[in-house]
């Protein structure tokens, strides 16, 4: 393709419109590298090329030196290590396991019908409360869950089953994205208690099942709409060629559904990459994570532009990479074809 | 809540292809009655219960244990602490007493550009009130809740004019959230679904703008809100010659309200502009190109399958993000708390940010407090959102 501006589709732009859209690309391509190239450079000054005043250009404005780079990967190399060891392990487990879970629920959710009962649901709450009120009344947990639950388990198989008002997959998902209304810093408090009761803090495991918990609901959200977009007339044909749901899910639905699913795990990965407070709380030296690395640089000393300016590159160059790589799977033609009448 | 249990229902929302929802019923029932992997007992189990559980685990001790907090005090004794049970004070010193400026804002009387704005927002709640009433068969419950709804909705709407649109007035925490939401989400979504659509065209380099709009996403937030001091630092920053260009040489964001709050909007819609545009990528790139062609063959302008075959294809995914971004909006904390400091004076404070530096001061009755008023304003707001946004996708 020798001119960009040639036409291939019927579809495609003219070419006035296809000018335009060079032109409004590369400006927001400007406008999101330039902070971008700012801290790349800010990298490379000292403290006082930092404070003296704006300057551009490497090698004509200031001397550049790899002084922070130095600093923060050969001096304090272990101090960046381990974090960035911590960073990658609980972003990768965490968003793979909460796109498992939470696609298999929004296909759940999409094509399957449920209908919980209103008198069940009650009933749970009423144990939560009471177990709840046993444990501040001064019952260990232990036995508050355990009598709990046998409470739940004894009633609903009695007293439920009259109450006969469901409610229906809508009420479902709007529970689960409910979940993400309340601010981490009003749930950051019960959760260390919570996990220092159990004996997780300050490890990967813990901050692994928080992510995955706070991230599920939207991963269901998503996935939901990109799966509802789908033609359902590719899954009944493979029902009627007798495949069980597994294995339509397995080869029909998954590999149509890929650009949703990489666009979700992209996001995914990215929030619990970057999560700030949870792990604030939940980690201090064996699970810390880089995000709380990036905040220590402005502790006592005022902001040491240099080093977290290093810090946030050397962060963003393993999500870009995958961004790079996954990229290709988010686009067109996988559908093309599929489904002729 | 609208709600469809019907068996035979084959998308409780309503969003699968037209000619699956609007074929004839018979064909329904054929599809239903071949379609038995989707009765299939245990995978209908397996498929949902692990979210759920795992939700249930992590979020219902937090969401009792801080509802215990906002009703509690911290005092500290002699080596320990002690959570003492104050009812309702921690509501009451928000809502009513020293703290009411702060979360709520100096109120006074509209101006009469106030009224008619109120108005309008007034009327608007009224109609989407009756429509929704009237719409379909519902239920005394939920003929009650939505009532209530509304009254809380225009109750907001009346705080922000009494605020925003009144001689002296001045917004709150919890209106200046709203204006970060709601401002937010427009930029947001305007300029992501615009890239979105600049992205999916056959142009050379497409992958390379895909890749660099995502970038802004990737940086954790608190590295955005330093990289946005940086930016707006009108002596140091690399924009230093344009406001010296402008004559704010001099000028600090931190002086003027209006200009810091603007400040956040720019740094937030500049991180989360692309979480909007990979979504709708990603919605576009899996649209069946052969239905537009067909239309275009069929003589549709561009116009005019962007209107009715792109929109539609799109707007479930579409409100979903809205949604995911207003629940998200609403707990912004890192932009204001790193690029302003809350200043001047709270001018910038948001909910989050409030109940934040209450959190840091080891206030965390009033924290949880301040963070139950949220949950209470978004559980409100969403839910109109979705009954809203639900009735407008079944009209398509």
């Amino acid at each position: 393709m020798a001119n960009p501006l040639r036409r291939r589709s019927p579809l495609d732009i003219s070419p006035g419109a296809k000018v335009v859209s060079y032109v409004l690309l590369v400006f927001w391509a400007f406008v999101v590298l330039f902070p971008l190239y700012w801290l790349a450079i800010t990298s490379l000054k000292l403290p006082i090329d930092v404070d003296k005043g704006p300057y551009y250009l490497p090698f004509v404005d200031f001397q550049p030196t790899l002084a922070a780079w130095r600093n923060i990967l050969i001096d304090l190399g272990n101090d960046t290590l381990r974090p960035y060891m911590n960073t990658v392990v609980v972003g990768l487990s965490s968003a793979v396991i909460a796109l498992v879970m939470g696609a298999a629920a929004a296909y759940a959710l999409v094509r399957f019908t449920y209908r919980p009962r209103i008198g069940l649901i009650a009933l749970g709450a009423v144990c939560v409360a009471g177990a709840y009120g046993a444990v501040l009344a001064g019952v260990p947990w232990q036995v508050a869950v355990v009598s709990g639950v046998a409470v739940f388990a004894l009633l609903a198989q009695g007293i439920a089953r009259r109450f006969r008002r469901t409610l229906a997959n809508d009420d479902i998902a709007f529970w689960l994205i409910s979940q993400r209304i309340l601010p981490p810093i009003a749930v950051v408090i019960p959760l260390y208690v919570l996990f220092q009761q159990v004996g997780l803090l300050d490890t990967q495991l813990a901050l692994v099942m928080t992510y995955v918990a706070t991230n599920l609901p939207i991963v269901v959200w998503l996935m939901r709409d990109y799966f509802a977009a789908l033609p359902i007339e590719l899954e009944e044909a493979a029902a009627v060629d007798g495949a069980s749901v597994y294995r339509i899910v397995r080869s029909v639905v998954l590999p149509i559904a890929v650009p949703g699913l990489v666009a979700t795990f992209l996001i995914t990965l990215i929030f619990a990459w970057n999560e700030y407070l949870i792990a604030l709380i939940l980690s201090s030296a064996k699970a810390q994570t880089m995000p709380l690395l990036v905040a220590a640089q402005d502790a006592t000393r005022g902001p040491q532009w240099w080093a977290m300016s290093v810090l946030v590159l050397i962060m963003i160059v393993p999500v870009i990479v995958m961004a790079i790589v996954l990229e290709r799977y988010i686009s067109r033609g996988i559908l093309v074809g599929a489904v002729k009448g | 809540m609208a709600s469809s249990g019907r068996p035979l229902d084959l998308d409780p929302r309503g969003v699968t292809p037209p000619h699956v929802t609007r074929g004839p019923r018979l064909h329904r029932r054929a599809i239903d009655s071949l379609g038995g992997w989707r009765s299939d007992g245990a995978a209908r189990w397996v498929f949902i219960w692990p979210s759920v559980v795992i939700i249930l685990f992590l979020s219902i001790f937090p969401l009792v244990a801080s509802l215990t907090l906002s009703f509690s005090k911290l005092v500290f004794a002699k080596g320990r602490i002690e959570v003492d049970f104050v009812g309702l004070q921690n509501f009451q010193i928000l809502l009513f007493g020293t703290e009411r400026t702060h979360l709520l804002g100096l109120l006074k009387p509209p101006t009469p550009l106030g009224w008619v704005v109120f108005g309008l927002g007034a009327a608007l709640v009224a109609r989407t009130l009756l429509t929704s009433l009237t719409r379909s068969r519902v239920r005394p419950i939920g003929a009650v809740l939505r009532v209530a709804g509304a009254v809380a909705l225009s109750g907001l709407l009346w705080l922000v004019i009494q605020t925003l649109f009144s001689e002296g007035g001045r917004p709150g925490s919890l209106v200046v959230t709203i204006v970060y939401v709601l401002a937010g989400i427009l930029v947001q979504f305007l300029l992501g679904l615009g890239l979105a659509i600049l992205a999916v065209q056959p142009l050379r380099g497409r992958r390379f703008f895909r890749v660099v709009f995502l970038l802004p996403l990737t940086i954790t937030p608190i590295g955005v809100g330093y990289m946005f001091r940086m930016m707006t630092d009108t002596g140091k920053g690399p924009l230093e010659p344009v406001f010296g260009l402008l004559g704010m040489g001099q000028f600090t964001w931190v002086t003027d309200p209006w200009a810091a709050r603007i400040a956040v909007i720019i740094g937030d819609a500049w991180q989360w502009t692309p979480f909007v545009f990979i979504v709708l990528l990603a919605a576009l790139e899996g649209l069946d190109q052969e239905i537009r062609e067909a239309a275009f063959v069929d003589g549709a302008s561009h116009w005019q399958i962007f209107r009715h075959i792109t929109i539609p294809a799109i707007l479930p995914v579409s409100t979903t993000i809205v949604l995911i971004r207003l629940i998200e909006g609403f707990k912004i904390v890192d932009m204001p708390n790193i690029l302003t400091g809350g200043g001047p004076g709270t001018a910038t404070q948001s909910l989050t940010l409030q109940a934040y530096l209450d959190w840091r001061t080891l206030n965390l009755g009033r924290s949880a407090a301040i963070a139950y008023i949220l949950l209470l304003l978004v559980t409100v707001i969403a839910t109109a959102y979705v009954g809203w946004a639900r009735g407008r996708i079944r009209r398509i």
